[in-house]
């Protein structure tokens, strides 16, 4: 659909308004729903619903299934459903078998190649193209966000009203523009951007807020890269992250399995490249970056904004004058058993989780890959686990070769899941273990009761399983 | 859904900024299909000494008696105080449905995040936003009044302290509207079938490859 000319309007205005149904008098939208993304955690009670109320899924080949959240990643333990030890899990991945045949959903199981966790499989087989409004209920969605979609987590209750309805009544974000200009520096990738966002703006900076990243630095970066990016718009509070469709946009779409078909090409391509902020758009707010300042990130505490360069040293929770903020610092430390002022550099790590919805895909695997080629995880790290986001990404590695460098400096290279980012299945910290880890969480229990994780880049990763503590990328 | 009016009841003070869903409800009771269940283990991880599992019973686990679920004088509240961006991380219904499985009705804080604050209002629960110096001053009467209670009135949206304060607080009239009501929201949209309809018309004329 095509926005009014003579207005100059915010990407995200242009996406909003071209799936609004309806808008009562106080201005509530009805807003359309292209794409959902299901797993096999949040849906068991939307479909529940569903049966209760005798409703059927309004337009069931917009929804995609994958079981992801809680699958095992051991080979061994997922070639047949009653493989799965674990009954609670077992039940759930067996559930969303039977929910999507009853209401006829196309799922790709765990006998399946394309299996894998949702925000990856979404962009890889082209089901997420720019102009979509995409739903899943997880608060990662925001990763879609990268190609130009509008892309928004949602819990149960919503999941249960898009089958029914294809439909959210909900009200418009405002709008926040991130401007990144300048060269990143070297070994400075997309992860540490982000990382760097949130510890300048809190984990709650966008709340209410839908961020456009834009800029030069943005348009350099990959496909990838800008998921990593959109992934993590949601640990600065927004819902929404969004990138201008181009070039690199078209290029990645090209040839996937869900894109349109080559009679419709022209047409859908010249659509998505208007999909960018007008000249002159307002936001409702601007962030200024200067990509050539970034540093390598890394988060200490128990809120993805509780991050410092490799450089820093954890707060000192005296220096801080704001009584709740005290508080937080205080409680993180003692959480992450570190004292006061102590350099990050030289924190030991227990282990290594290579993998999760912000870096499973094949370019952080190489950047990982790249900084192993040659070398072993230090003696002190317990466990290296190297998780890939889709049966796809995993085979694409092997190809390449990558497994082998993973396998020989000590990794294990495991089947595709989100594993360890929230220890669902069984990859999981034990309590006190310190974990470098790629995902996105670094909440108290997060990846494991009583877990410590630190989040950073694949290549910060890799080079902290090879040092044994924390360090510059090598 | 449960309708929501009018609420008078004890206050649970949460002195934690930024209280993730996480730490609301651990993932290992997520595993559950169902929507109810999950009271007994809300903070889990907080509230007692050992580490949780799905379908264990809560009656013998050992508490954490420093924590405020596990103190006499705040037993029966249904109102949660807490502070700045309560709720934030994973997108997990699970968070509400354990408050509400809880007992809890109605959430003070000065910020809630975005997914948390919408799946209140699907499940009954009102949050309540007021400034941090409000939310402050609530958490030191609390403390040095026990048996500090609060009264909620959801039609002319204020909250009554017992020092007689009338606080008002902002709310979107339309989810004001289905709160105190309880309506159905997915019944309300299948009102609007033909409108639905419509658009996709118009939608499949325009972008004819998202109805392949």
């Amino acid at each position: 659909m095509q926005t009014p000319t003579g207005e100059a309007l915010t990407l995200f205005d242009k996406l909003w308004r071209s799936h609004l149904v309806d808008e009562t008098s106080d201005g509530e939208a009805l807003l359309y729903i292209d794409r959902h993304l299901v797993y096999e955690v949040t849906s068991p009670q939307a479909f529940e619903g569903l049966r209760q109320a005798g409703r059927r899924p309004w337009r069931p080949s917009t929804v995609l299934a994958v079981p992801d959240h809680s699958v095992p990643t051991v080979a061994a333990h997922r070639s047949h459903l009653d493989q799965i030890a674990a009954p609670l899990s077992r039940m759930q991945v067996r559930q969303l078998d039977i929910n999507c045949r009853e209401f006829g959903i196309t799922e790709f199981g765990l006998n399946r190649v394309e299996q894998g966790i949702i925000h990856v499989v979404g962009p890889e087989q082209g089901a997420t193209l720019p102009g979509m409004t995409v739903v899943a209920g997880d608060s990662h969605t925001s990763t879609h966000g990268a190609f130009g979609a509008l892309a928004f987590g949602v819990g149960t209750s919503d999941v249960e009203h898009v089958l029914a309805t294809q439909c959210l009544a909900m009200r418009p974000m405002q709008r926040m523009l991130v401007q990144i200009e300048g060269q990143l520096p070297a070994g400075v990738g997309p992860k540490d951007l982000i990382l760097h966002l949130i510890g300048r703006i809190g984990t709650a900076g966008a709340t209410g807020h839908a961020i456009e990243f834009a800029g030069n630095a943005i348009r350099a970066l990959s496909m990838e890269g800008r998921m990593t990016v959109c992934n993590m718009a949601i640990e600065a509070g927004a819902r929404v992250g969004l990138v201008a469709v181009d070039e690199t946009t078209i290029d990645y779409v090209k040839g996937r399995p869900y894109v349109p078909a080559a009679a419709q090409w022209e047409a859908a391509q010249a659509y998505w490249r208007t999909l960018h902020s007008d000249a002159g758009a307002v936001f409702d707010q601007t962030v200024r970056i200067d990509a050539a300042k970034v540093r390598p990130m890394v988060t200490w505490g128990t809120s993805p904004e509780m991050v410092i360069d490799i450089d820093g040293r954890v707060p000192v929770p005296a220096d801080e004058a704001d009584p709740v903020k005290r508080a937080s610092l205080v409680q993180a430390l003692a959480y992450m058993g570190l004292e006061p002022g102590t350099a990050l550099r030289g924190i030991a790590v227990d282990k290594v989780f290579i993998g999760s919805c912000t870096n499973s895909r094949i370019e952080d695997l190489r950047e990982a890959a790249s900084v192993l080629k040659g070398r072993q995880v230090a003696a002190n790290v317990r466990q290296a686990l190297v998780v890939p986001g889709s049966g796809l990404v995993k085979a694409q590695a092997e190809s390449e070769g990558l497994d082998r460098i993973f396998l020989a400096a000590g990794f294990e290279w495991r089947e595709p899941g989100c594993s360890m980012c929230l220890g669902m299945n069984d990859d999981r910290l034990s309590p006190g273990e310190r974990c470098a880890s790629t995902s996105n969480r670094n909440f108290e229990g997060r990846q494991g009761p009583g877990g410590r994780s630190h989040l950073l880049s694949p290549a910060m990763a890799a080079s902290a399983a090879i040092a044994g503590h924390f360090t510059d990328p090598f | 859904m449960m309708s929501f009016t009018h609420l008078q009841s004890l206050v649970l003070p949460l002195d934690r900024a930024n209280v993730d869903t996480d730490a609301i409800i651990p993932k290992q009771f997520m595993k559950s299909i169902r929507r109810t269940g999950f009271g007994d283990n809300l903070f889990d991880e907080w509230r007692y000494l050992d580490r949780g599992e799905p379908g264990q019973d809560a009656a013998g686990r050992p508490r954490q008696p420093d924590f405020v679920l596990n103190q006499a004088r705040y037993a029966g509240a249904q109102i949660l105080l807490t502070r700045e961006n309560f709720g934030c991380g994973s997108s997990r219904e699970h968070a509400v449905w354990a408050l509400r499985d809880f007992g809890i009705r109605a959430l003070i804080a000065p910020s809630f995040a975005d997914i948390f604050h919408g799946n209140c209002f699907k499940n009954g629960l009102l949050p309540i936003q007021l400034g941090a110096q409000t939310v402050d001053q609530l958490f030191q009467r609390l403390q040095e009044r026990p048996g500090y209670a609060l009264a909620v009135d959801l039609p002319t949206q204020t909250l009554r302290t017992p020092e007689g304060d009338c606080l008002h607080f902002d709310l979107d009239p339309a989810r004001k509207h289905r709160l105190l009501n309880g309506l159905d929201d997915i019944g309300l949209t299948l009102q609007r079938a033909e409108r639905i309809r419509a658009y996709e018309k118009l939608r499949r004329a325009a972008e004819p490859w998202l109805f392949n």
